[in-house]
Protein backbone atom coordinates (compact mmCIF):
# COMPACT_ATOMS: atom_id res chain seq x y z
CA UNK A 1 0.00 0.00 0.00
CA UNK A 2 1.51 3.32 -1.46
CA UNK A 3 -0.17 6.50 0.72
CA UNK A 4 0.52 9.79 -0.37
CA UNK A 5 -0.10 12.65 2.27
CA UNK A 6 -0.70 15.93 1.91
CA UNK A 7 0.92 18.39 4.52
CA UNK A 8 0.15 22.45 4.85
CA UNK A 9 2.25 24.93 6.82
CA UNK A 10 -0.28 27.37 8.66
CA UNK A 11 0.17 30.50 11.07
CA UNK A 12 -0.46 29.05 14.26
CA UNK A 13 -4.54 29.89 15.11
CA UNK A 14 -4.05 30.59 18.38
CA UNK A 15 -2.68 34.29 17.38
CA UNK A 16 -4.37 37.35 16.76
CA UNK A 17 -4.57 38.29 13.63
CA UNK A 18 -2.46 41.56 12.20
CA UNK A 19 -4.29 43.47 9.67
CA UNK A 20 -2.55 46.30 7.09
CA UNK A 21 -3.72 48.26 3.59
CA UNK A 22 -6.53 45.59 3.33
CA UNK A 23 -3.82 42.31 3.92
CA UNK A 24 -2.91 40.09 6.69
CA UNK A 25 0.52 40.74 7.80
CA UNK A 26 1.77 37.19 8.09
CA UNK A 27 5.58 38.55 8.61
CA UNK A 28 5.86 37.65 12.25
CA UNK A 29 3.90 34.26 12.06
CA UNK A 30 4.94 31.22 13.86
CA UNK A 31 4.37 28.14 11.27
CA UNK A 32 2.89 25.09 11.85
CA UNK A 33 1.19 21.97 10.44
CA UNK A 34 -2.27 22.13 9.72
CA UNK A 35 -4.17 19.85 12.52
CA UNK A 36 -6.53 18.06 9.87
CA UNK A 37 -2.89 17.45 7.84
CA UNK A 38 -1.46 16.07 10.98
CA UNK A 39 -4.48 14.11 11.47
CA UNK A 40 -4.20 12.80 7.82
CA UNK A 41 -0.21 11.83 8.79
CA UNK A 42 -1.65 9.87 11.44
CA UNK A 43 -4.12 8.03 9.51
CA UNK A 44 -1.94 6.80 6.87
CA UNK A 45 1.07 5.54 9.31
CA UNK A 46 -2.05 3.71 10.92
CA UNK A 47 -2.73 2.41 7.74
CA UNK A 48 0.70 1.07 7.39
CA UNK A 49 1.17 -0.43 10.64
CA UNK A 50 -0.07 -3.66 12.33
CA UNK A 51 -0.84 -1.69 15.47
CA UNK A 52 0.97 1.00 17.77
CA UNK A 53 4.27 0.06 17.88
CA UNK A 54 3.74 -2.94 14.89
CA UNK A 55 5.32 -4.35 12.33
CA UNK A 56 4.74 -1.86 9.05
CA UNK A 57 4.00 -2.43 5.82
CA UNK A 58 3.69 -0.12 2.77
CA UNK A 59 4.70 3.65 2.26
CA UNK A 60 3.82 6.95 3.20
CA UNK A 61 5.22 9.79 1.05
CA UNK A 62 4.22 13.34 2.33
CA UNK A 63 3.55 16.35 -0.23
CA UNK A 64 3.93 20.05 0.79
CA UNK A 65 3.50 22.98 -1.53
CA UNK A 66 5.86 26.29 -0.48
CA UNK A 67 8.91 28.13 0.30
CA UNK A 68 12.54 26.42 1.89
CA UNK A 69 11.00 26.91 5.13
CA UNK A 70 8.43 24.26 4.88
CA UNK A 71 11.11 21.75 5.37
CA UNK A 72 10.59 22.25 8.76
CA UNK A 73 7.26 20.91 8.82
CA UNK A 74 8.06 18.34 6.78
CA UNK A 75 11.23 16.75 9.10
CA UNK A 76 8.08 16.69 11.57
CA UNK A 77 6.29 14.72 9.56
CA UNK A 78 8.79 12.16 8.99
CA UNK A 79 9.94 12.13 12.23
CA UNK A 80 5.74 11.06 12.96
CA UNK A 81 7.17 8.39 10.73
CA UNK A 82 7.07 9.08 7.12
CA UNK A 83 9.10 7.32 5.02
CA UNK A 84 10.07 10.27 2.42
CA UNK A 85 9.07 13.75 1.51
CA UNK A 86 8.53 15.45 -1.66
CA UNK A 87 8.45 19.67 -1.25
CA UNK A 88 7.02 21.58 -4.30
CA UNK A 89 8.52 25.18 -4.59
CA UNK A 90 5.86 27.60 -4.43
CA UNK A 91 4.86 30.75 -2.90
CA UNK A 92 1.80 28.83 -0.75
CA UNK A 93 -0.21 32.66 0.10
CA UNK A 94 -1.43 32.67 -3.59
CA UNK A 95 -2.33 29.28 -3.92
CA UNK A 96 -5.83 28.34 -4.31
CA UNK A 97 -7.55 25.31 -3.56
CA UNK A 98 -7.08 24.62 -7.77
CA UNK A 99 -3.42 25.41 -7.73
CA UNK A 100 -3.28 22.81 -4.59
CA UNK A 101 -5.36 20.39 -6.42
CA UNK A 102 -3.58 20.78 -9.87
CA UNK A 103 -0.16 20.11 -8.45
CA UNK A 104 -1.47 17.08 -6.17
CA UNK A 105 -2.73 15.64 -9.61
CA UNK A 106 0.31 15.86 -11.05
CA UNK A 107 2.35 14.52 -8.25
CA UNK A 108 -0.17 11.43 -7.94
CA UNK A 109 0.62 10.68 -11.86
CA UNK A 110 4.33 10.00 -10.94
CA UNK A 111 3.68 8.51 -7.59
CA UNK A 112 1.16 6.65 -8.67
CA UNK A 113 -0.03 5.88 -4.74
CA UNK A 114 -3.34 3.74 -4.11
CA UNK A 115 -4.60 5.75 -1.56
CA UNK A 116 -4.33 10.07 -1.02
CA UNK A 117 -4.97 11.27 2.24
CA UNK A 118 -6.10 15.02 3.08
CA UNK A 119 -6.61 17.03 5.66
CA UNK A 120 -10.68 18.24 5.15
CA UNK A 121 -9.52 21.81 5.49
CA UNK A 122 -6.89 23.93 6.15
CA UNK A 123 -7.66 26.26 9.17
CA UNK A 124 -5.93 29.77 7.72
CA UNK A 125 -8.16 29.30 4.40
CA UNK A 126 -10.67 27.18 5.23
CA UNK A 127 -11.89 25.97 1.82
CA UNK A 128 -12.22 22.36 2.11
CA UNK A 129 -12.20 21.82 -1.73
CA UNK A 130 -8.61 20.44 -2.55
CA UNK A 131 -9.69 16.53 -1.61
CA UNK A 132 -12.70 16.79 -3.85
CA UNK A 133 -11.75 18.98 -6.79
CA UNK A 134 -8.26 16.48 -6.67
CA UNK A 135 -10.98 13.33 -7.01
CA UNK A 136 -12.95 15.04 -9.67
CA UNK A 137 -9.52 15.88 -12.03
CA UNK A 138 -8.57 12.20 -11.46
CA UNK A 139 -12.13 10.87 -12.00
CA UNK A 140 -11.08 8.65 -8.73
CA UNK A 141 -13.96 8.06 -5.98
CA UNK A 142 -13.81 10.06 -2.89
CA UNK A 143 -14.77 9.60 0.18
CA UNK A 144 -14.28 13.28 2.48
CA UNK A 145 -14.61 14.01 6.11
CA UNK A 146 -14.00 10.78 7.31
CA UNK A 147 -14.47 9.27 10.88
CA UNK A 148 -12.74 6.18 9.92
CA UNK A 149 -11.62 3.93 7.48
CA UNK A 150 -11.15 0.42 7.57
CA UNK A 151 -9.10 -1.13 4.42
CA UNK A 152 -9.98 -4.43 2.81
CA UNK A 153 -7.69 -6.93 3.03
CA UNK A 154 -7.07 -7.30 -0.84
CA UNK A 155 -6.03 -3.79 -0.92
CA UNK A 156 -8.89 -2.88 -3.25
CA UNK A 157 -11.12 -0.80 -1.70
CA UNK A 158 -12.08 1.10 1.95
CA UNK A 159 -14.68 1.19 3.86
CA UNK A 160 -15.43 4.56 5.80
CA UNK A 161 -16.97 6.60 7.79
CA UNK A 162 -18.34 9.87 7.59
CA UNK A 163 -20.08 12.22 9.86
CA UNK A 164 -22.68 14.74 7.82
CA UNK A 165 -24.99 16.87 8.71
CA UNK A 166 -27.48 13.56 9.63
CA UNK A 167 -25.72 11.33 11.34
CA UNK A 168 -23.32 8.90 10.62
CA UNK A 169 -23.18 7.45 6.43
CA UNK A 170 -21.05 4.64 5.62
CA UNK A 171 -19.48 4.49 2.20
CA UNK A 172 -17.27 1.80 0.41
CA UNK A 173 -14.84 3.54 -1.92
CA UNK A 174 -12.66 1.54 -4.73
CA UNK A 175 -9.26 1.98 -4.89
CA UNK A 176 -7.19 4.38 -5.88
CA UNK A 177 -9.06 6.81 -4.19
CA UNK A 178 -8.88 9.99 -2.60
CA UNK A 179 -9.95 10.87 1.33
CA UNK A 180 -10.01 13.81 3.52
CA UNK A 181 -10.35 13.27 7.47
CA UNK A 182 -12.45 14.74 10.46
CA UNK A 183 -11.30 14.97 13.85
CA UNK A 184 -12.70 11.27 15.15
CA UNK A 185 -10.27 9.76 12.54
CA UNK A 186 -7.64 9.63 15.38
CA UNK A 187 -9.87 7.41 17.84
CA UNK A 188 -8.22 4.19 19.15
CA UNK A 189 -9.88 1.87 16.58
CA UNK A 190 -10.88 4.65 13.69
CA UNK A 191 -8.44 3.34 11.13
CA UNK A 192 -7.26 -0.11 10.42
CA UNK A 193 -5.62 -2.22 7.07
CA UNK A 194 -7.37 -5.62 7.48
CA UNK A 195 -4.73 -8.31 6.56
CA UNK A 196 -1.99 -6.40 8.22
CA UNK A 197 -3.77 -5.18 11.55
CA UNK A 198 -6.48 -7.39 13.71
CA UNK A 199 -9.30 -6.43 14.94
CA UNK A 200 -7.94 -5.82 18.27
CA UNK A 201 -5.34 -3.62 16.89
CA UNK A 202 -5.47 0.14 18.48
CA UNK A 203 -3.71 3.28 18.87
CA UNK A 204 -3.53 6.35 21.81
CA UNK A 205 -6.13 9.00 21.24
CA UNK A 206 -4.62 11.65 19.83
CA UNK A 207 -1.32 11.95 16.86
CA UNK A 208 1.68 10.57 17.89
CA UNK A 209 4.94 12.48 18.75
CA UNK A 210 7.65 12.05 17.33
CA UNK A 211 10.23 10.08 18.86
CA UNK A 212 14.15 10.94 19.80
CA UNK A 213 14.52 7.67 17.50
CA UNK A 214 12.34 8.99 14.87
CA UNK A 215 13.64 12.59 14.94
CA UNK A 216 17.36 11.18 14.53
CA UNK A 217 15.62 8.97 11.65
CA UNK A 218 13.68 11.90 9.90
CA UNK A 219 17.42 13.36 9.47
CA UNK A 220 18.27 10.85 6.85
CA UNK A 221 15.16 10.68 5.18
CA UNK A 222 15.18 12.35 1.89
CA UNK A 223 12.86 15.57 0.98
CA UNK A 224 13.01 15.66 -2.60
CA UNK A 225 12.37 19.29 -4.02
CA UNK A 226 10.68 19.70 -6.91
CA UNK A 227 9.42 22.97 -9.00
CA UNK A 228 6.78 23.58 -10.65
CA UNK A 229 8.27 23.61 -13.95
CA UNK A 230 9.45 20.03 -13.88
CA UNK A 231 5.78 18.82 -12.92
CA UNK A 232 4.63 20.58 -15.88
CA UNK A 233 1.33 22.42 -13.78
CA UNK A 234 0.15 25.90 -14.58
CA UNK A 235 -0.24 26.86 -10.67
CA UNK A 236 -2.04 30.40 -11.24
CA UNK A 237 -5.08 30.52 -9.23
CA UNK A 238 -8.95 30.76 -9.90
CA UNK A 239 -9.65 32.75 -6.76
CA UNK A 240 -8.11 36.17 -5.93
CA UNK A 241 -8.27 37.20 -3.11
CA UNK A 242 -9.34 41.45 -2.97
CA UNK A 243 -9.40 42.48 0.05
CA UNK A 244 -8.87 41.50 3.92
CA UNK A 245 -10.96 43.02 6.97
CA UNK A 246 -11.60 42.13 10.53
CA UNK A 247 -14.54 40.59 11.44
CA UNK A 248 -17.70 43.12 13.61
CA UNK A 249 -16.53 42.58 17.15
CA UNK A 250 -18.79 41.87 19.23
CA UNK A 251 -18.98 43.97 22.94
CA UNK A 252 -19.03 41.88 25.65
CA UNK A 253 -22.59 42.47 27.81
CA UNK A 254 -23.15 42.55 31.18
CA UNK A 255 -22.55 39.76 33.94
CA UNK A 256 -25.68 38.67 35.78
CA UNK A 257 -25.76 37.81 39.86
CA UNK A 258 -28.24 34.93 39.73
CA UNK A 259 -30.39 32.64 37.34
CA UNK A 260 -33.20 34.85 38.34
CA UNK A 261 -31.97 37.97 36.81
CA UNK A 262 -30.28 36.48 33.82
CA UNK A 263 -33.92 34.85 33.05
CA UNK A 264 -35.69 38.20 33.26
CA UNK A 265 -33.17 39.90 31.15
CA UNK A 266 -33.40 37.70 28.43
CA UNK A 267 -37.55 37.87 28.70
CA UNK A 268 -37.71 41.42 29.19
CA UNK A 269 -34.89 42.69 27.89
CA UNK A 270 -33.47 40.34 25.18
CA UNK A 271 -37.29 39.03 24.19
CA UNK A 272 -35.73 35.70 23.31
CA UNK A 273 -37.37 33.54 26.19
CA UNK B 1 -24.44 37.06 -18.20
CA UNK B 2 -25.68 33.67 -18.19
CA UNK B 3 -28.21 32.09 -15.80
CA UNK B 4 -27.23 31.07 -11.76
CA UNK B 5 -28.33 27.91 -11.07
CA UNK B 6 -29.17 26.88 -7.62
CA UNK B 7 -28.60 23.25 -5.98
CA UNK B 8 -31.53 22.23 -3.98
CA UNK B 9 -31.33 19.40 -1.55
CA UNK B 10 -34.78 17.75 -0.94
CA UNK B 11 -36.16 14.92 0.35
CA UNK B 12 -39.65 13.46 -0.32
CA UNK B 13 -41.45 15.74 0.79
CA UNK B 14 -39.48 18.97 -1.29
CA UNK B 15 -36.75 20.96 -0.79
CA UNK B 16 -34.43 20.98 2.68
CA UNK B 17 -34.98 24.20 4.68
CA UNK B 18 -31.43 24.46 4.76
CA UNK B 19 -31.35 24.70 1.15
CA UNK B 20 -33.73 28.16 1.00
CA UNK B 21 -30.83 30.36 1.98
CA UNK B 22 -28.92 29.20 -1.13
CA UNK B 23 -31.78 30.42 -3.13
CA UNK B 24 -31.94 34.16 -1.57
CA UNK B 25 -28.23 33.82 -2.40
CA UNK B 26 -28.76 32.83 -5.58
CA UNK B 27 -31.50 35.19 -6.57
CA UNK B 28 -28.96 38.22 -5.22
CA UNK B 29 -26.72 37.15 -7.95
CA UNK B 30 -28.64 36.95 -10.40
CA UNK B 31 -29.91 40.29 -10.21
CA UNK B 32 -26.15 41.21 -9.97
CA UNK B 33 -25.42 39.52 -13.08
CA UNK B 34 -29.21 40.19 -14.64
CA UNK B 35 -29.51 36.15 -15.94
CA UNK B 36 -32.62 34.06 -14.52
CA UNK B 37 -32.33 31.82 -11.12
CA UNK B 38 -32.32 28.55 -11.88
CA UNK B 39 -32.89 25.45 -9.34
CA UNK B 40 -31.98 22.15 -10.21
CA UNK B 41 -33.02 18.97 -8.07
CA UNK B 42 -31.39 15.36 -7.82
CA UNK B 43 -32.41 11.86 -6.44
CA UNK B 44 -35.40 9.25 -7.13
CA UNK B 45 -38.54 10.51 -7.39
CA UNK B 46 -37.88 14.12 -6.73
CA UNK B 47 -41.37 15.21 -8.13
CA UNK B 48 -42.43 17.26 -5.44
CA UNK B 49 -38.83 18.79 -4.74
CA UNK B 50 -39.26 20.08 -8.21
CA UNK B 51 -42.60 21.27 -7.77
CA UNK B 52 -41.48 23.01 -4.91
CA UNK B 53 -38.37 24.41 -5.66
CA UNK B 54 -40.46 25.94 -8.59
CA UNK B 55 -41.84 28.29 -6.49
CA UNK B 56 -38.19 30.02 -6.03
CA UNK B 57 -37.25 29.66 -9.55
CA UNK B 58 -38.00 30.43 -13.31
CA UNK B 59 -37.32 27.04 -14.24
CA UNK B 60 -36.23 23.75 -12.38
CA UNK B 61 -34.27 21.47 -13.70
CA UNK B 62 -35.37 17.46 -12.18
CA UNK B 63 -32.62 15.20 -12.44
CA UNK B 64 -35.02 11.78 -11.59
CA UNK B 65 -33.26 8.28 -11.94
CA UNK B 66 -33.19 5.59 -9.79
CA UNK B 67 -29.41 5.16 -10.06
CA UNK B 68 -29.14 8.87 -8.26
CA UNK B 69 -31.04 7.58 -5.36
CA UNK B 70 -28.20 7.92 -2.99
CA UNK B 71 -26.14 11.26 -2.44
CA UNK B 72 -22.41 10.23 -3.98
CA UNK B 73 -20.36 12.95 -5.00
CA UNK B 74 -19.32 10.62 -7.59
CA UNK B 75 -22.84 10.18 -9.29
CA UNK B 76 -24.51 13.92 -8.34
CA UNK B 77 -21.52 15.64 -9.31
CA UNK B 78 -21.67 15.12 -13.18
CA UNK B 79 -25.21 16.20 -12.77
CA UNK B 80 -24.52 19.71 -11.22
CA UNK B 81 -21.66 19.82 -14.40
CA UNK B 82 -24.48 18.86 -17.00
CA UNK B 83 -27.43 21.41 -15.47
CA UNK B 84 -24.61 24.13 -15.78
CA UNK B 85 -24.41 23.44 -19.24
CA UNK B 86 -28.00 22.78 -20.10
CA UNK B 87 -29.04 26.41 -18.21
CA UNK B 88 -26.29 27.73 -19.72
CA UNK B 89 -25.55 29.10 -16.27
CA UNK B 90 -22.15 31.15 -14.99
CA UNK B 91 -22.58 30.51 -11.80
CA UNK B 92 -23.89 27.06 -9.71
CA UNK B 93 -24.31 27.57 -5.84
CA UNK B 94 -25.36 25.57 -2.91
CA UNK B 95 -26.12 25.31 0.95
CA UNK B 96 -22.58 24.56 2.77
CA UNK B 97 -24.37 22.02 4.06
CA UNK B 98 -22.25 18.42 4.71
CA UNK B 99 -23.61 17.22 1.08
CA UNK B 100 -22.69 20.62 -0.60
CA UNK B 101 -19.10 20.96 0.59
CA UNK B 102 -18.69 17.24 -0.67
CA UNK B 103 -20.19 17.76 -4.11
CA UNK B 104 -19.65 21.29 -5.39
CA UNK B 105 -16.19 21.42 -5.18
CA UNK B 106 -16.03 18.49 -7.40
CA UNK B 107 -18.94 19.81 -9.60
CA UNK B 108 -16.27 22.76 -10.14
CA UNK B 109 -13.69 20.51 -11.03
CA UNK B 110 -15.90 18.79 -13.53
CA UNK B 111 -16.88 22.17 -15.00
CA UNK B 112 -12.82 23.92 -14.64
CA UNK B 113 -14.14 26.26 -12.50
CA UNK B 114 -12.85 28.30 -9.74
CA UNK B 115 -14.92 28.35 -6.10
CA UNK B 116 -15.83 30.50 -2.76
CA UNK B 117 -16.68 28.43 -0.13
CA UNK B 118 -18.74 29.54 2.93
CA UNK B 119 -19.50 32.54 1.10
CA UNK B 120 -21.38 35.56 3.48
CA UNK B 121 -22.22 38.21 0.90
CA UNK B 122 -22.40 38.62 -2.79
CA UNK B 123 -20.60 41.74 -4.08
CA UNK B 124 -20.98 41.05 -7.63
CA UNK B 125 -21.65 38.48 -10.63
CA UNK B 126 -18.02 37.13 -9.52
CA UNK B 127 -16.87 38.69 -5.97
CA UNK B 128 -18.01 37.23 -3.00
CA UNK B 129 -17.09 37.70 1.05
CA UNK B 130 -16.57 34.77 3.03
CA UNK B 131 -14.80 33.92 6.32
CA UNK B 132 -11.08 32.64 6.78
CA UNK B 133 -9.02 32.01 9.41
CA UNK B 134 -11.71 30.35 12.11
CA UNK B 135 -14.17 33.76 11.41
CA UNK B 136 -11.32 36.52 12.37
CA UNK B 137 -11.25 37.92 8.77
CA UNK B 138 -13.10 38.32 6.12
CA UNK B 139 -11.85 38.18 2.72
CA UNK B 140 -13.42 39.83 -0.45
CA UNK B 141 -12.66 36.92 -2.98
CA UNK B 142 -13.06 37.23 -7.17
CA UNK B 143 -13.25 34.22 -8.82
CA UNK B 144 -12.08 34.11 -12.41
CA UNK B 145 -13.37 31.75 -15.44
CA UNK B 146 -16.19 31.64 -17.53
CA UNK B 147 -18.25 29.91 -14.79
CA UNK B 148 -18.23 30.40 -10.94
CA UNK B 149 -19.31 27.82 -8.17
CA UNK B 150 -20.22 28.88 -4.63
CA UNK B 151 -21.33 27.25 -1.32
CA UNK B 152 -23.54 29.67 0.83
CA UNK B 153 -23.63 29.75 4.56
CA UNK B 154 -26.63 29.25 5.56
CA UNK B 155 -27.07 31.35 8.24
CA UNK B 156 -25.49 34.33 6.14
CA UNK B 157 -28.87 34.73 4.09
CA UNK B 158 -32.39 34.68 4.86
CA UNK B 159 -34.59 31.56 3.50
CA UNK B 160 -36.10 32.61 -0.30
CA UNK B 161 -39.80 33.15 0.71
CA UNK B 162 -40.81 32.15 -2.91
CA UNK B 163 -44.18 33.29 -4.87
CA UNK B 164 -42.42 32.18 -8.16
CA UNK B 165 -43.66 29.66 -10.77
CA UNK B 166 -40.97 28.31 -12.81
CA UNK B 167 -41.49 25.78 -15.48
CA UNK B 168 -40.05 22.16 -14.19
CA UNK B 169 -37.93 20.05 -16.77
CA UNK B 170 -37.43 16.21 -16.37
CA UNK B 171 -34.09 15.60 -17.42
CA UNK B 172 -33.14 12.71 -19.37
CA UNK B 173 -30.32 11.05 -17.09
CA UNK B 174 -27.43 9.52 -19.14
CA UNK B 175 -25.36 6.77 -18.05
CA UNK B 176 -24.39 6.83 -14.04
CA UNK B 177 -21.05 5.83 -13.15
CA UNK B 178 -20.68 5.93 -9.40
CA UNK B 179 -16.87 5.23 -10.16
CA UNK B 180 -16.54 2.07 -7.42
CA UNK B 181 -18.50 4.03 -4.70
CA UNK B 182 -21.69 3.15 -2.88
CA UNK B 183 -23.43 4.25 -0.12
CA UNK B 184 -23.53 1.52 2.44
CA UNK B 185 -26.21 2.87 4.79
CA UNK B 186 -27.18 6.27 6.68
CA UNK B 187 -27.35 5.79 10.05
CA UNK B 188 -29.26 9.01 11.24
CA UNK B 189 -28.06 9.36 15.04
CA UNK B 190 -30.23 12.55 16.18
CA UNK B 191 -34.15 11.27 15.72
CA UNK B 192 -35.47 13.47 18.15
CA UNK B 193 -38.29 16.18 17.59
CA UNK B 194 -35.53 19.04 17.67
CA UNK B 195 -34.79 21.52 14.81
CA UNK B 196 -31.32 21.08 12.93
CA UNK B 197 -28.93 22.99 14.66
CA UNK B 198 -28.30 25.34 11.32
CA UNK B 199 -32.09 26.35 12.01
CA UNK B 200 -32.74 26.64 15.57
CA UNK B 201 -34.20 29.85 17.17
CA UNK B 202 -31.90 28.88 20.46
CA UNK B 203 -28.84 26.45 20.77
CA UNK B 204 -27.85 25.23 23.74
CA UNK B 205 -24.42 24.13 23.75
CA UNK B 206 -21.84 22.57 26.34
CA UNK B 207 -18.16 22.19 26.55
CA UNK B 208 -15.46 20.72 28.06
CA UNK B 209 -16.30 21.33 31.39
CA UNK B 210 -19.19 19.47 31.39
CA UNK B 211 -16.56 16.56 31.78
CA UNK B 212 -18.98 13.49 30.45
CA UNK B 213 -21.25 12.56 28.25
CA UNK B 214 -24.24 11.45 30.65
CA UNK B 215 -23.75 15.42 32.18
CA UNK B 216 -25.24 16.31 28.89
CA UNK B 217 -28.88 14.38 30.35
CA UNK B 218 -29.65 18.42 32.13
CA UNK B 219 -28.55 20.35 29.31
CA UNK B 220 -31.24 18.00 27.07
CA UNK B 221 -33.83 19.35 29.46
CA UNK B 222 -32.88 22.54 29.16
CA UNK B 223 -32.95 22.59 25.23
CA UNK B 224 -36.23 20.86 25.11
CA UNK B 225 -37.77 23.24 27.64
CA UNK B 226 -36.78 26.26 25.24
CA UNK B 227 -37.83 23.93 21.51
CA UNK B 228 -34.00 24.68 21.16
CA UNK B 229 -31.28 22.38 19.27
CA UNK B 230 -28.41 21.29 21.30
CA UNK B 231 -24.66 21.58 20.73
CA UNK B 232 -21.39 21.29 21.90
CA UNK B 233 -17.70 22.57 22.19
CA UNK B 234 -14.88 20.43 19.73
CA UNK B 235 -13.83 19.65 23.13
CA UNK B 236 -16.26 18.18 24.15
CA UNK B 237 -17.17 16.40 20.43
CA UNK B 238 -13.23 15.34 20.48
CA UNK B 239 -13.70 13.78 24.17
CA UNK B 240 -16.79 11.57 23.11
CA UNK B 241 -18.94 13.66 25.36
CA UNK B 242 -21.48 14.14 22.67
CA UNK B 243 -21.36 13.00 18.50
CA UNK B 244 -19.45 14.73 16.24
CA UNK B 245 -22.41 16.20 14.50
CA UNK B 246 -23.02 18.34 17.18
CA UNK B 247 -20.09 20.45 16.87
CA UNK B 248 -20.22 23.95 16.49
CA UNK B 249 -17.12 25.84 15.31
CA UNK B 250 -14.92 26.44 12.65
CA UNK B 251 -14.63 22.91 11.55
CA UNK B 252 -18.46 22.21 12.51
CA UNK B 253 -21.58 23.47 12.36
CA UNK B 254 -21.66 27.48 12.07
CA UNK B 255 -25.29 29.04 13.71
CA UNK B 256 -26.94 31.65 14.09
CA UNK B 257 -30.00 31.33 16.33
CA UNK B 258 -31.46 34.36 18.70
CA UNK B 259 -30.14 32.76 21.69
CA UNK B 260 -27.39 30.68 22.15
CA UNK B 261 -26.45 29.56 25.87
CA UNK B 262 -22.83 28.41 25.70
CA UNK B 263 -22.65 25.97 29.27
CA UNK B 264 -19.24 25.57 30.58
CA UNK B 265 -17.29 26.19 26.82
CA UNK B 266 -14.15 28.34 27.74
CA UNK B 267 -14.17 30.07 24.21
CA UNK B 268 -11.76 28.89 21.91
CA UNK B 269 -11.44 31.14 18.76
CA UNK B 270 -12.47 28.16 16.95
CA UNK B 271 -15.32 27.20 18.66
CA UNK B 272 -16.50 31.44 18.35
CA UNK B 273 -15.99 31.32 14.82
CA UNK B 274 -19.12 29.33 14.68
CA UNK B 275 -21.69 31.01 17.18
CA UNK B 276 -20.83 34.37 16.66
CA UNK B 277 -23.14 35.31 14.65
CA UNK B 278 -25.57 34.66 17.43
CA UNK B 279 -28.37 37.73 18.08
CA UNK B 280 -27.83 36.70 22.00
CA UNK B 281 -25.27 35.00 23.55
CA UNK B 282 -25.14 33.68 27.27
CA UNK B 283 -22.33 32.02 28.99
CA UNK B 284 -22.38 29.97 31.84
CA UNK B 285 -18.72 29.66 32.92
CA UNK B 286 -17.71 28.93 36.78
CA UNK B 287 -14.51 30.97 35.66
CA UNK B 288 -14.86 34.70 35.13
CA UNK B 289 -11.86 35.09 33.15
CA UNK B 290 -13.02 32.79 29.98
CA UNK B 291 -12.95 34.55 26.72
CA UNK B 292 -16.58 33.31 26.29
CA UNK B 293 -17.53 36.07 28.32
CA UNK B 294 -16.20 39.06 25.99
CA UNK B 295 -18.53 37.94 23.15
CA UNK B 296 -21.43 37.08 25.97
CA UNK B 297 -24.28 39.44 26.11
CA UNK B 298 -25.47 38.33 29.42
CA UNK B 299 -22.70 36.12 31.54
CA UNK B 300 -23.04 33.99 34.61
CA UNK B 301 -20.14 33.13 36.68
CA UNK B 302 -21.28 29.19 38.37
CA UNK B 303 -21.04 26.08 37.96
CA UNK B 304 -23.84 24.18 35.58
CA UNK B 305 -24.42 21.68 38.54
CA UNK B 306 -25.93 24.71 40.32
CA UNK B 307 -26.94 27.19 37.17
CA UNK B 308 -28.75 24.60 34.99
CA UNK B 309 -30.93 23.38 37.05
CA UNK B 310 -31.77 26.83 38.17
CA UNK B 311 -32.33 28.22 34.84
CA UNK B 312 -34.50 25.13 34.04
CA UNK B 313 -37.26 25.76 37.24
CA UNK B 314 -37.15 29.33 36.11
CA UNK B 315 -37.97 29.11 32.40
CA UNK B 316 -40.78 26.81 33.66
CA UNK B 317 -41.86 29.25 36.33
CA UNK B 318 -41.90 31.93 32.99
CA UNK B 319 -43.86 29.67 30.89
CA UNK B 320 -46.53 28.69 33.28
Amino acid sequence: MKILVTCKRVPNPEHKLKFGGGKIDLGAASWQLNTFDEYAVETALRLTEAGKGGARSGEVVALSIGPKDVQQQLRGVLAMGADRAILVGGDDATLDAWSVARVVKAVVEREKPDLVVLGKQAVDGDSNQVGQILAGLLGWPQATFLASIRLAADGKSATVTREVDAGVEEKRVRLPAVVTVDLRIIGKKAVRAEGLAGADAEWDESPRYASLKGIMAAKKKEIKDVTLAELGVDAAPTMKVTAYEAPPQRQAGVKVASVEELVAKLHNEAKVI
Amino acid sequence: MGAVLVFCESDDKGVRSSSLPALTAGAALAKASGGPLVAVVIGKGVGAAAADAAKHASRVLAYDDAKLEAPLAETWAPQLADAVKRAGASALLGTASSTGKDILPRAAALLGAGMASDITAVVAANKFKRPAYAGNAIEEVEIGGSVVVASVRQTAFPPSAGGAAGAVETVAVGAVDALGAELVALHATQKSARPDLGEAKVVVSGGRGMREGKNFKVLEELTDLLGGALGASRAAADAGMVPNELQVGQTGRVVAPQLYIAVAISGAIQHLAGMKGSKVIVAINKNPEEPIFQVADYGLVDTWEKAIPALIAEVKKLKG
